[in-house]
């Protein structure tokens, strides 16, 4: 068993960060909170409701980005950020002013796998400026980013936060900037 | 429906990029169907009456081969986790990779029959009925393919387990196809063998898409 008697609750405009050393079951526990596990015991409530009734709607309202990056490598960035678009019922956009934004310009035509670790997670997290979903559901965003990645993703999560989404992710570093309601989850490593 | 227009796209797109994903299972085809004629000998009588086994057969390995591959790229980059995870989008990403495998692997052999025809000695009837046996046959191959594919994606070796799993849900296909070329040969009707075979095909379709989407799920969790 990797924990027990925990209990957490997420209201609009939280971040949580869950914490642990490597692992002590963080990624465990963000695939059970977006629905792809299920918990030995325990309740999953969305808006007050199981999770069992609320499935559709809170899927619907859920951006999940795994540990891989969810980047074909033969597909192009804007082949890719299309996928998403289209996976999340989304309308189109200029798509490129997007990548060129995360400095991704003039690479959106080549396959990904031509790109670096960095860059395709830059990709793949493209999709954060697309999607409506306001619970995102993060396995560490940060890595393999540069510094000013970071910041930029961070300036958006504030941005989400203000907006009344909410955030949950797995992260090593420390986040820099002052987020309103910023809470952290550790949890112990126990084999 | 916005969303399946774009995946399939999407899959064609990968198609046309990764060429041996379906032209490999394509030449296998042709190849264990010249070899044959070569092995037993080129005595025509025998070669017309082998013909429609022969010829499903290595349809059915032929479509098997191009399924391995089929899920592996979005289940080990993470793409199959988070539709799961999305729930809405899964569907017609399962509809656009079953069409994706039918209009690589299926259409072909269907294009390709009346060079198969030629090999064999055909005549026009048996030739008419072995293109209309593969139009209704392979999709059925395709959605079986696929349902395997989705249940050993996690699985490291999952080749060999995804034929042992799929080859003897072929059987019906394979009875009811290989018997209509027979009786177009020998010139009788042949609309029983195809209405059995449409039915085939109707059944796999409202009933597989959702199997596969479930076997998904499962390879995620």
């Amino acid at each position: 068993m990797l924990f027990e008697q925990l209990s957490l609750q997420l209201h609009p405009g939280q971040l949580l960060q869950i914490k642990g050393k490597n692992g002590a079951g963080k990624s465990s526990l963000l695939r059970i909170l977006a629905g792809l596990a299920r918990a030995d015991e325990g309740e999953l409530y969305y808006q007050g409701q199981a999770i069992a009734q609320s499935r559709v709607d809170y899927a619907t309202n859920l951006c999940f980005i795994g540990h891989q990056s969810g980047i074909h490598e033969q597909l192009t960035a804007l082949e890719n950020l299309r996928f998403w678009r289209a996976a999340c019922d989304l309308t189109p956009a200029d798509d490129l002013a997007l990548l060129a934004s995360l400095g991704l310009a003039g690479l959106e035509d080549i396959p990904c796998r031509m790109l670096s670790a960095g860059q395709q997670r830059r990709v793949s997290l493209a999709r954060l400026w697309t999607t409506k979903a306001q619970i995102w559901i993060l396995d560490e965003p940060f890595t393999a980013l540069d510094q000013s990645a970071i910041a930029t993703l961070q300036q958006h999560f504030v941005t989400h936060l203000e907006q009344g989404g909410a955030i949950i992710l797995t992260t090593h570093q420390p986040l820099s900037l002052q987020y309103a309601q910023l809470f952290a989850l550790e949890i112990h490593y126990r084999w | 429906m916005v969303s399946f227009v774009v995946f399939l796209q999407r899959e064609l797109t990968l198609l046309a990029r990764q060429k041996s994903d379906w032209l490999n299972p394509v030449l296998f085809f042709i190849i264990v169907l010249t070899l044959f004629p070569l092995g037993v000998g080129p005595e025509p009588n025998m070669l017309r009456i082998m013909a429609p086994g022969i010829v499903w057969i290595a349809a059915l390995l032929s479509v098997l081969l191009a399924a391995e591959r089929l899920f592996k790229d979005d289940y080990r980059n993470g793409v199959i986790e988070q539709l799961v995870a999305s729930q809405q989008a899964l569907m017609p990403f399962v509809l656009a990779k079953i069409s994706g495998n039918w209009l690589s692997t299926g259409l072909p052999l269907v294009l390709l029959s009346p060079l198969v025809a030629l090999l064999f000695n055909m005549e026009s009837a048996s030739l008419t009925a072995m293109a209309l046996t593969l139009l209704l046959g392979t999709p059925v191959l395709s959605l079986l393919s696929v349902l395997g594919a989705a249940i050993t994606v996690s699985a490291d070796k999952g080749g060999i387990l995804l034929a042992l799993l799929i080859l003897p849900l072929y059987i019906p296909l394979l009875i009811f196809a290989s018997a209509a070329i027979e009786a177009a040969s020998i010139g009788l009707g042949y609309q029983g063998q195809l209405a059995i075979l449409l039915a085939i095909m109707l059944f796999a379709l409202a009933l597989v898409p959702m199997a596969v989407c479930s076997a998904l799920k499962i390879n995620v969790s």
